[in-house]
């Protein structure tokens, strides 16, 4: 054990350490990584269950899953587009890259910095007449993004439920948004008024209840969490706007047009 | 130490000689992940994996190991396991993993791994350094699980999810306490933790670095 500090020695014992080390983690990485897929997976498909108020605990995802048919939208067009598989369509690696995406420079209410151009939807029940309609929508809150999926009816206006499936804001306060009470008061509102393809669907201050002038189109904001209320607002506001959802939307809004 | 004995070296730093209560490491993580106590269950996991095998290994290699490099191969042992252990919750514990976030990997800069390889597996044999590094684990699980149960039951009014302060917000009568769901509540805590610990065990309180000493009187500046 003299040696042991000779240049020789600590340069094999460096080196094999580095090779052990490097077996070791690539071979759990490797090893684990189509069980955390299947997970990552599972974990988004729950999440559009549950938005969507279908979710049944204990009940296989997959089955469930399958009465739901996931689509590419073209924002600009809101026609449907075939230029990706909806399956493996990663609509968040759009947003960076310039070709499929624009700069909202100026015009930005969510706090995005750039809008892909094409988005996945989920569609429940047939593909031509959906029950539900569910867009994937984010936005800055106080703290962070906050991701989640807004779940339409049919009729492309009255809310199912909206789900943020991460988000870092205040403990207790703006991360209420993940309160199962809170999510309940969206059922039954309405996005857009009663013609246009305007969004007009806000948190307010105070409550809401059935005297409030336009109660189809307000939600009882969180209490204590004034900007994680103003960017839930503004992020729906701008997803189902005209950068948004709206030109897709506006086929169901009016079914003469057909679908 | 007089903890020579398995038993000793796994139940010592439990109570008598804790690392975060007596030698106050690992608090920085301590005070992230404590807001329930399901995330401090599985951090506590996976700090109690990662310190025994990396004393396990670091004892096994501790006579071939030359000691101008001695830090370096300590940190890549650690940070090798840290990584399986990253990627064995991933795939196992996907919700909890997903709250420990980044804090899992951070086990890495967790001074406890480090101090106790450092500190006994350079000089002990394999078993002993393994059961050592549990206990110490163990140490670090006991204080994260108390202060993830004072603040989640006090923050949420639950117990690993079992509600059993119904909240105000869910239609009963107990009004949270958001501080506690912050993290310096954790320091709160843990500090009050620490005070009942050495006035059961008045000979952990350290000597003061200095005394206060009484106003200085003028004659002695004259």
């Amino acid at each position: 054990m003299a040696n042991n500090n000779s240049i020789k020695k600590t340069l094999i014992v460096a080196f094999s350490l580095c090779v052990v080390c490097s077996v070791v983690v690539s071979a759990a990485a490797v090893a684990l990584r189509p069980v955390q897929q299947t997970n990552q997976e599972l974990d988004r498909k729950t999440n559009i269950l549950q938005v969507a108020e279908l979710y049944k605990p204990g009940q296989s995802v997959a089955e469930q899953f399958s009465h739901i048919t996931p689509k590419v939208v073209d924002l600009n067009t809101g026609e449907y587009s075939d230029r990706f598989d909806p399956d493996t369509f990663d609509q968040f690696g759009a947003a960076e890259d310039p070709e499929l995406s624009e700069s909202l420079k100026g015009n930005d209410p969510a706090g995005l910095g750039r809008r892909e151009n094409f988005a996945t939807i989920y569609l429940v029940g047939d593909p031509t007449d959906p029950e539900q309609i569910i867009v994937p929508v984010r936005g800055q809150g106080l703290w962070s993004m906050m991701y989640g999926y807004l779940a339409l009816k049919g009729d492309g206006n009255t809310i199912v439920g909206l789900s943020f499936y991460q988000q870092g804001e205040t403990p207790g306060l703006g991360g209420e948004v993940d309160n199962p009470r809170w999510k309940a008061l969206w059922d039954g509102k309405e996005v857009y008024s009663d013609n246009g393809m305007e969004p007009v669907i806000r948190l307010v201050k105070g409550g809401v209840d059935s005297q409030t002038p336009n109660a189809e189109n307000k939600v009882d904001a969180l209490s204590g969490a004034t900007l994680t209320s103003r960017g839930v607002t503004q992020l729906l506001q701008f997803w189902l706007g005209e950068q948004g959802f709206a030109k897709y939307l506006s086929r169901f809004r009016d079914p003469s047009q057909g679908a | 130490m007089a903890a020579d004995s398995p038993k000793g070296v796994l139940t010592t730093p439990v109570f008598k000689n804790n690392p975060i209560a007596l030698q106050i490491l690992g608090v920085c993580s301590a005070l992230a992940v404590t807001n329930s106590v399901q995330t401090s269950l599985v951090m506590g996991l996976a700090v109690i994996s990662v310190t025994a095998f990396s004393n396990l290994f670091v004892s096994l290699i501790r006579n071939h190991m030359p000691s101008s490099i001695r830090i370096i191969v300590q940190m890549t042992i650690i940070a090798s396991l840290v990584i399986v252990v990253d990627q064995v919750l991933r795939a196992y514990a996907y919700e909890t993993s997903k709250q420990l976030s980044v804090f899992v990997g951070l086990i890495i800069t967790n001074c406890i791994v480090m101090g106790r390889a450092e500190a006994y597996a350079m000089q002990n044999g394999p078993v002993m350094s393994f059961l050592d590094g549990i206990g110490n684990g163990l140490g670090y699980t006991f204080v994260l699980l108390v202060v993830g149960a004072v603040r989640e039951l006090f923050g949420s009014g639950s117990l690993l999810g079992f509600t059993l302060l119904t909240p105000v917000k869910d239609g009963g009568w107990y009004v949270t306490n958001g501080l506690m769901l912050l993290p310096p509540s954790a320091f709160f805590v843990i500090g009050l933790m620490i005070w009942v610990i050495r006035s059961i065990n008045p000979e952990q309180v350290e000597e003061a670095d200095f005394k206060i000493t009484s106003n200085t009187k003028a004659q002695e500046a004259a």
